[in-house]
């Protein structure tokens, strides 16, 4: 799957079901949970999400505010599979 | 063991357990994400305890001096406690500085109480304690400094106290910014009563391991996931808070491992591990071993204990597990618990007689107003609940007025805050709106605007103060409410805010900001911001916002344009 379908998949999750504003305008590179748009327990959500929607499974160490913070990081990690 | 019977040979809390029996039996088993878990046995327990007790009289702390913990939870912070405690100073939890709360409003809550309280020192962690230490007058512990005077400590050492029953042993803070936290001072006596009290309902016995996810600052984390173990001897598995709610596997896997037989809960909890705990993570976990999971602190819903009936069968839970409780800091913590083995009784209203005649009048579940309640279950046996109406009269059965708690468990009062009475009649009137059926508790909701958010008391007014501060908004013209959420189990916040500008680009970035600044600033993220031109906002007629109305005209607006 390409760069950018994953982007968008994940972006429109995070906006719609996450932040919950459809037209909240995501950047890239916006720090989701340090910039409170979503809090913490979210994290558990988009690994429940990334499993279903693209069968990668990210192991509980890896789900961590520092390392998906921003979507740029969390396609990255989707795409390491 | 602590029982209503032995209650008298009890003085303080420097008979319990951990301080008393130093062998090789756990006390408590740290677990964590991707980590090896820390098994601390009662000897190593008392051996920090003690070192950080001696830390703390070298620089200068006494008896009935106020020791605020301001740290991470973990070993560190627990030892504080307790080191505290040994001393016979006033221990007193503090929030923890989080990624998202900005460390400068962070620093001056601190500072606020220290200043507030007469605070006589403050044990933080090595990387805050110099940033700390700058803004305040007492002086500042990090943890380094605490751990390397326990090579130093033995157990022989002794404390020599002699403190009286009736004095404070320790503080809970109360939430809110806004016209400053209380603290809530509880006496060696009341913490003694409640955890006797309470023992003797859960039928607590040395078989029991406790595991618990919950803060040490909030009443539940504190008196039910620490030192209820703690003083009775028995084993606690714990975690940070912050961990558990990204992988909030861990508190089933502790369970399975450990063979947890007691864990309290919110509400939002259940939603939480039912919706957000991956098939693959929970397959082969055993529940079996759990004598009671105790909703607590928020609303209880039947929604949300089914789906996790529903989601968690497979791992062995029953109906028959899952307890409830009312509770409050004020009373130390329960208030009510249900009987552990059987399931919470229901009690099936009359949606409109409660909300017009303020009657929960009982009908069949097929009636077309029929609502569920779930009951807290029956008052400690050292605790008697009334309920009141608006001028102070005990009003009937199923009658909905404030809940009021006459105990042996209360707060002594608010700590250096002399021109506050807590008490009306010897009675505590807790602010929460209930009924009375057979017995039983059945809590409503609360009489004033309290947004409880994920098990936390949030004060709209608070969030109000930030979001009016933005540039943009019309100062004073923005209100704050929560939103129940059926798929999370708890209520969201939701701010409406009057702006200035119609440009959709400057509203995103109002909007940004709101959020921004309400999470650096606060524990909750808000999860719904509309922004609205002038005249927007309902007024009541002494020309206030009225946060109900305007959340009611929000509600419907959305399910317009839902419809629509």
């Amino acid at each position: 799957m390409e760069d950018s379908i994953f982007r968008e998949k994940l972006r429109a999750f995070i906006v719609e079901d996450l932040i919950r504003d459809p037209g909240y305008p995501l950047k890239d590179n916006e720090g989701i949970i340090s910039g409170g748009l979503m809090d913490s327990f979210s994290l558990a959500e988009l690994g429940v999400f990334i499993e279903q929607a693209f069968n990668v499974y990210i192991p509980d160490p890896e789900l961590t505010v520092a390392n998906l913070d921003t979507l740029d990081q969390i396609v990255a990690r989707v795409q390491q599979g | 063991m602590l029982t209503l019977a032995n209650r008298a040979t009890f003085a303080t809390l420097h008979h319990a357990a951990a301080l008393q029996v130093a062998d090789d039996t756990p006390a408590i088993i740290f677990v964590a994400t991707g980590h090896e878990p820390m098994i601390i046995n009662r000897r190593d327990f008392l051996a920090n305890v003690i070192g950080v007790a001696l830390s703390l009289r070298e620089i200068g702390i006494r008896a009935r001096d106020l020791v605020v913990i301001a740290h991470t939870q973990d070993l560190e912070s627990i030892y504080g406690f307790w080191g505290a405690l040994w001393l016979g100073a006033i221990p007193s939890m503090f929030p923890t500085l989080t990624e998202k709360l900005d460390p400068d409003v962070y620093q001056n809550s601190i500072s606020e109480l220290v200043r507030l309280s007469s605070v006589s020192a403050v044990i933080t962690t090595d990387e805050f304690a110099p940033q700390l230490h700058s803004l305040l007058p007492c002086p500042v512990v990090g943890s380094s400094r605490l751990a390397a005077a326990r090579s130093a400590a033995t157990l022989e050492q002794t404390t020599n106290l002699s403190i009286d029953p009736h004095e404070i042993a320790f503080l809970q803070h109360s939430s809110g910014t806004t016209g400053l936290q209380k603290g809530i001072a509880l006496s060696h006596n009341a913490a003694l009563n409640q955890i006797a009290a309470y023992s003797e309902v859960l039928r607590l016995s040395d078989d029991d391991v406790i595991v618990s996810w919950l803060p040490l600052y909030h009443d539940m984390g504190l008196i039910a996931g620490f030192l209820l173990p703690l003083i009775q001897g028995i084993p606690l598995v714990l975690m940070s808070p912050f961990d558990w709610v990204q992988h909030p596997v861990l508190l089933l896997r502790a369970i399975h491992e450990y063979k947890g037989t007691l864990s309290w809960l919110p509400n939002f909890a259940y939603n939480h591990c039912a919706r957000r705990i991956r098939r693959r993570d929970s397959e082969g976990l055993s529940l079996a071993s759990i004598r009671l999971l105790i909703n607590c602190s928020e609303p209880v819903r039947h929604e949300s204990h089914q789906l996790f009936l529903d989601r968690f069968a497979e791992n062995g839970l029953r109906p028959d597990m899952l307890g409830v409780s009312y509770a409050m800091a004020e009373n130390t913590f329960a208030v009510t618990q249900t009987s552990p083995g059987c399931p919470a009784r229901l009690d099936i209203i009359d949606r409109d007689s409660l909300e017009i005649h303020r009657y929960a009048k009982s009908v069949t579940k097929d009636h077309p107003a029929a609502q569920i309640r779930v009951s807290c279950g029956p008052p400690l046996p050292n605790t008697e609940i009334r309920v009141f109406d608006e001028a102070g009269h005990p009003l009937p059965e199923r009658y909905i007025g404030q809940l009021g708690i006459s105990s042996n468990c209360l707060l002594t009062g608010y700590y250096n805050r002399p021109d506050l009475d807590p008490f009306q009649a010897g009675w505590y009137l807790t602010g929460d709106l209930g009924y009375l059926a057979d017995g039983e508790v059945y809590v409503i909701g609360r009489s004033k605007d309290l947004i409880i958010n994920a098990g936390k008391n949030i004060y709209p007014q608070d969030i109000e103060a930030i979001v009016n501060e933005i540039p943009g908004v019309h100062a004073g013209r923005a209100v704050v409410f929560g939103v129940l959420d059926e798929r999370e189990g708890t209520e969201l916040i939701a701010v409406v805010a009057e702006v200035k500008p119609d440009d959709t680009e400057e509203r995103r970035d109002i909007a940004r900001a709101i959020r921004q600044q309400v999470a650096r600033q606060t524990m909750v993220t808000v999860t719904y911001v509309h922004l609205v031109g002038s005249k927007w906002l309902l007024k009541t007629s002494s020309g206030k916002i009225a946060r109900g109305a305007s959340r009611d005209k929000w509600l419907r607006e959305i399910q317009q344009k839902g419809s629509g």
